[in-house]
């Protein structure tokens, strides 16, 4: 990169990996917070602070994701906010999804990537700015739902809750998309997941953000097969990243409980914002 | 929901808790032994060379393992990492079963199927 030094060129494997864990502890931490992942900024972080090559930091960040979602996934079944009907019949798409945009990654150079990356990550910002939450009553639900029992209902502070699931069809081909791009991207693509789950099949804000993050570690893991053999995932480099969002998503988890986090998530959006720019920039200019 | 699909929902997520503890833990040792060899070293990430081939498949990554390559050693944690999201869909596909529930253990089975082709395969 031409008028900037990636850091990556000077120093050594140890500072950078502390350097890397504690960036990518915060990418956890805030990405816990805010319910958007830590992916969605760790990525760019690598490429343009680190000048770490997008393929080796889709890797990192995949298998950061896939560590995310199983860490989450103990406390959000025991709450049973977590739908696996709805979970796995998504899966159906969001897995087919993954393999086929885990496919595609290989055959594109990074800067058209990066401009892809760049166009998801604007798209994510704007959308998170956007979610509600706090559930209302719905109508009916769609005739795909009650033949599937995909029905839920969950504990809330006045009893258990009954929902309903709205436009099956549409969240299933919204999960083929989000699976599609966490393939091509090596992310979570959790705000298309909330696209599909609270959008579309208007599921209760706390299921939706229980299901999405199950549905997320499985269908990383099936991008994860191509990404491994055809070198994408570095150990030196995927180790600091793994244990610093791990643990960032972890104390973030921790924090959470109870907290509104709306302005955490403007500021969030915000930084994502720029992100998309830095990386269109760089996909278009080639980083020179 | 009866109570033995309640009891294997605490189990899917006390399994995924406990393997990511596992594939944490044997990343850290593997990130020690690699920091304390290739500590020093300059970084090499700024273009894509791919992985060598060692450290692309299992056989690779088991034998790296016994060489006590600290790559190697993370290498085999993070393919923990990815086999127990297998393991989370086959709990699943048994909670369909001990609830009766012939079309969900069809659907689990088919996100079965997908998951190890692309795992086995490698696309």
């Amino acid at each position: 990169m031409k008028g900037r030094v990636a850091l990556g060129n000077r120093v050594h494997i140890l500072e950078f990996s502390l350097l890397l864990f504690a960036v990518s502890y915060a990418a956890g931490l805030v990405g816990a917070l805010t319910g958007l992942g830590g992916g969605v900024v760790l990525v760019p972080a690598l490429v343009l602070l680190f000048g770490v090559d997008i393929h080796y930091a889709m890797g990192a960040s995949l298998i950061s994701v896939i560590a995310t979602s199983s860490g989450a996934a103990a406390a959000f079944v025991r709450e049973g906010f977590t739908n696996l009907r709805i979970a796995m019949f998504l899966e159906m798409a969001a897995v087919v999804g993954a393999v086929a945009g885990a496919l595609l990654a290989t055959h594109l150079n990074a800067s058209v990537i990066a401009v892809i990356f760049g166009g998801v990550l604007a798209f994510s910002s704007y959308f998170s700015l956007r979610r509600r939450e706090g559930a209302e009553a719905h109508p009916a639900s769609h005739p795909w739902a009650l033949r599937l029992g995909l029905e839920g209902s969950y504990h809330s502070a006045t009893g258990p809750r009954h929902y309903s699931v709205q436009h099956v069809p549409a969240g299933a081909a919204l999960m083929g998309l989000a699976g599609a791009l966490s393939g091509l991207l090596g992310i979570g693509a959790g705000a298309v997941k909330v696209l599909a789950m609270d959008q579309a099949m208007r599921l209760p804000y706390k299921v939706s953000t229980a299901t999405s993050n199950f549905v997320i570690g499985i269908t990383a893991a099936a991008s994860a097969g191509v990404y491994f053999t055809r070198g994408y995932v570095d150990p030196g480099l995927t180790m600091p990243v793994m244990l610093g969002v791990l643990l960032g998503a972890l104390s973030g988890a921790r924090i959470m409980v109870g907290a509104k986090s709306r302005r955490l998530r403007l500021v969030f959006s915000i930084v994502i914002l720029v992100l998309a720019a830095e990386m269109i920039y760089q996909g278009l200019t080639g980083g020179r | 929901m009866p109570r033995d699909a309640e009891r294997i929902e605490a189990i899917i997520g006390k399994a995924m808790i406990a393997t990511v503890l596992v594939a944490g833990f044997i990343v850290a040792c593997g990130g020690i032994a690699y920091l304390i060899h290739h500590g020093t070293a300059a970084v090499h990430y700024g273009v894509f060379k791919g992985e060598p081939t060692d450290l692309r498949t299992l056989r690779g990554v088991l034998s790296d393992v016994l060489d006590a390559s600290g790559r190697g050693i993370i290498q085999l944690g993070l393919v923990v990492l990815v086999a127990a999201q297998v393991m989370r869909v086959v709990l699943t596909m048994w909670l369909f079963a001990v609830e009766k529930d012939r079309a969900f253990v069809g659907v689990s089975a088919l996100v079965l199927i997908v998951l190890l082709f692309s795992l086995l395969s490698g696309g």
